[in-house]
């Protein structure tokens, strides 16, 4: 039970560690770097959807501007790569903050559609402001050096970056979901007026947790535009949004190590199909329907149901 | 019931894991050309897989002696960063020496990035945008069939003097769109017509024109320029024909796969811009006539010709400087097919100029009536022909900056 985990986690952790340092010998670097990316990104989203209950529609939104800010602020103000993710993340906090405090006051699926509603007006945003290229996106992003000190371009270096940033995303989130403040979360979402007669000021909590998730998924994205070279509108799409709700689906609401799962699953459909043409958007569909007919809890849900595990 | 959901369980697992195992062969003696372009989306029959076909008949026609071509692709999905993801992983990891088709321009313009950062040939056909061979040029980049300066001038400039002198533009309120527009009015003006107005329509989510399509009609313009692409312009011409609207319409950016998905009824009168079309002379029917068994529901535009002359015509730069100078600098490859005038039963005679452009004619076709049309495909009527030096950008003005150098 240390620093939060149980033995469960623990092990899974240590698997997670393992595979992040085995996978780039066998499997492509930028191909890792993008999962990892994801996985940072549903983690964030299931934050709010697995522990506080707020289904989110427009995560899209952070997870975009964060790349686009870190995009612009790398190319043209020449920040190293640290601050420019930062300020990306921030940007994305920012956005999360204004977003958060108008849409927490409606519960179900009015605050979905109103984080939806908002999120367009980003993608709208992004379409039509210079600074974001419109449908070219901000390209030839330079991989900035870090600190200003140590270079980026070889994937292998950056792959290693992006794993701490990962991992300190991902400890950042289990430590906020198992913290008392995560209780409080949880108290929320099992029973809100309960939590409310308590004495907790609900919306409070609520706010935290969404600029939290916004600030996590921005700076997901905003690496990812370091990783890539490139930001562009699909980030901001609210397919984006859709699709971080699968990943986290598949991979398992309200576990841990789920959205990562999804993620890795998510990205080996898109990458791994796109040689199959014309059958990428059937097979994707299919392998979903599989998913939610056979295994509803996701497939680390599934598993830790098995083990009797929380995972 | 537990057995039969264990055993989906299973196959799922198995399918999920099952892409990730690939087999991975690098043969010294292989150029391998990877076609990346939409192959389920709305450019799938523009590009798609009679792209990856008519390369193909290029490497058969070829017949290289010495080494082997191998053909591979896949589907972008019209996003810049799978695109450029996919770009990478083919140069990087599967040994790919040219990239080819690339449709979209955001996505062009991507994979475009990375070849020039992996030295690595590319030759786009797909893609409209003119800075390819401009701002965002490299030496080992190559553009070949159309670009969005090319088709403002030909159906812009063109559609002027044969009496279309007034004009009404109905464009997607988008980058692409108010490019396409500027550009288009600087030819008008340029012959001496006049634009009457113009409105910009929410983009995307757009499928009803009709207030636009009036606004048109009451400006008493004799020519409709459609500044969009894909469905949206199948659709404003659907609508306009609906509303039987009797000025000419010029749209700006179409292809012959799309006259064939409108049909002639409603697509007749049409006026608008391709550097390839299978009816133009014995040499292009000839080579439709070659691939068509290959494709019979789809037939070649410029794109397909495009994929299939530069495919030739790269092959022929590789015998000439070698497979392993060809695999080492994209550079390289790309500097002999500059080198080497360019010859294919598609474009004819022409050349490849110093920032990376296919010099090729372009056409002002006007679609025919159904009572014109003889058979199956024949859509096209020649309105004006550009010669190479007048229908493309000058050189100087692309400011393409490895070529001051």
């Amino acid at each position: 039970m240390t620093f939060g985990f149980t033995r469960a986690q623990a092990v899974a952790l240590v698997a997670m560690l393992a595979l992040i340092v085995v996978a780039p010998g066998v499997l492509y670097p930028v191909f890792l770097m993008k999962v990892l990316c994801f996985g940072l990104f549903a983690g964030a989203f299931n934050l709010l959807i697995g522990y506080v209950g707020l289904l989110s529609l427009g995560h899209a939104a952070y997870f975009g501007m964060g790349s686009y800010i870190a995009a612009w602020t790398a190319k043209y103000w020449g920040f190293s790569a640290e601050l420019a993710i930062l300020t990306g993340g921030v940007v994305g906090a920012a956005i999360g903050l204004v977003f958060g405090w108008l849409a927490i006051r409606r519960q179900g699926i009015y605050f979905a559609m109103i984080t939806l509603a908002l999120s367009q007006m980003i993608y709208f945003f992004a379409l039509q402001a210079p600074f974001t290229g419109g449908e070219d996106g901000i390209q030839q992003v330079p991989r900035a050096p870090l600190f200003g000190l140590i270079p980026l371009e070889d994937d292998m270096t950056l792959y290693w970056v992006v794993a701490a940033i990962f991992l300190l995303g991902f400890l950042a989130i289990h430590r906020i979901v198992h913290s008392p403040f995560g209780q409080v979360l949880k108290a929320i979402r099992e029973n809100e007026p309960r939590a409310i007669s308590l004495g907790y000021r609900v919306d409070d909590y609520k706010l935290l947790a969404f600029v939290l998730s916004a600030f996590i998924a921005a700076i997901a994205g905003a690496t990812k535009s370091q990783v890539f070279g490139i930001a562009t509108l699909t980030d901001v799409h609210w397919e984006m949004s859709g699709e971080v709700v699968l990943m986290t689906l598949l991979g398992g609401i309200g576990t841990i190590f789920g959205p990562v799962m999804g993620a890795l699953v998510f990205g080996s459909l898109e990458t791994y199909l796109a040689q199959f043409g014309d059958w990428v958007t059937v097979t994707q569909g299919a392998i979903f329907i599989l998913c939610v007919l056979a295994f509803r809890r996701g497939i680390i849900g599934e598993i830790g149901a098995r083990l009797r595990l929380v995972l | 019931m537990q057995l039969s959901r264990r055993l989906l369980l299973g196959t799922a697992a198995a399918a999920a894991t099952l892409p990730v195992q690939r087999v991975r062969a690098q043969d010294k003696a292989t150029i391998k050309i990877g076609v990346l372009n939409d192959q389920s989306g709305p450019y799938r029959d523009t590009g798609g897989l009679t792209s990856a076909i008519c390369a193909k008949q290029a490497v058969a026609e070829f017949n290289a002696q010495g080494f082997n071509v191998e053909v591979i692709y896949a589907d972008h999905q019209n996003k810049p960063d799978i695109g450029a993801g996919i770009a990478r992983q083919w140069y990087d990891r599967e040994g790919v020496d040219m990239i080819l088709d690339v449709p979209t321009s955001s996505v062009g313009l991507a994979v475009g990035g990375v070849a020039k950062e992996k030295d690595k040939a590319y030759i786009n056909t797909g893609a409209a945008t003119a800075d390819l061979t401009g701002k965002a040029c490299a030496p080992s980049i190559v553009h070949w069939s159309y670009d969005t300066y090319m088709l403002a001038k030909s159906t812009g400039g063109a559609t002027v003097k044969s009496g279309g002198d007034t004009w009404y533009f109905i464009t997607a309120d988008y980058v692409f769109g108010h490019q396409l527009q500027e550009q288009t009015t600087r030819f008008v003006q340029a012959a001496g017509g006049k634009v009457l107005g113009s409105s910009a329509y929410p983009f995307p989510g757009t499928t009803d024109f009709s207030s636009f399509l009036l606004q048109a009609q009451a400006s008493g313009a004799k020519v409709l320029g459609l500044c969009n692409a894909g469905a949206d312009t199948v659709n404003s011409i659907k609508q306009a024909k609906e509303f039987g609207l009797q000025t000419r319409i010029a749209a700006m950016l179409m292809f012959i796969t799309d006259v064939h998905a409108l049909g002639l009824d409603v697509a007749q009168g049409l006026t608008l811009t391709e550097s390839f079309y299978w009816d133009l002379n014995p040499r292009t029917r000839a080579f439709t006539d070659r691939v068509r068994p290959k494709t019979p529901n789809n037939w070649p535009n410029m794109i397909h010709a495009a994929c299939y002359a530069g495919t030739l015509h790269y092959l022929k730069a590789v015998q000439q400087i070698g497979v392993a100078a060809a695999k080492k600098s994209g550079t390289a490859a790309v500097a002999a097919m500059k080198a080497i005038p360019t010859d294919d039963d598609a474009f004819g005679k022409a050349y490849i100029r110093e920032d990376g452009l296919a010099m090729v004619p372009s056409y002002l076709f006007e679609v025919k009536k159904p009572s014109e049309s003889k058979g199956p495909w024949d859509f096209y009527k020649t309105i004006q022909v550009s010669p190479p030096d007048q229908a493309w950008r000058p050189l100087a003005e692309g400011a393409c900056p490895f070529v001051k150098s």
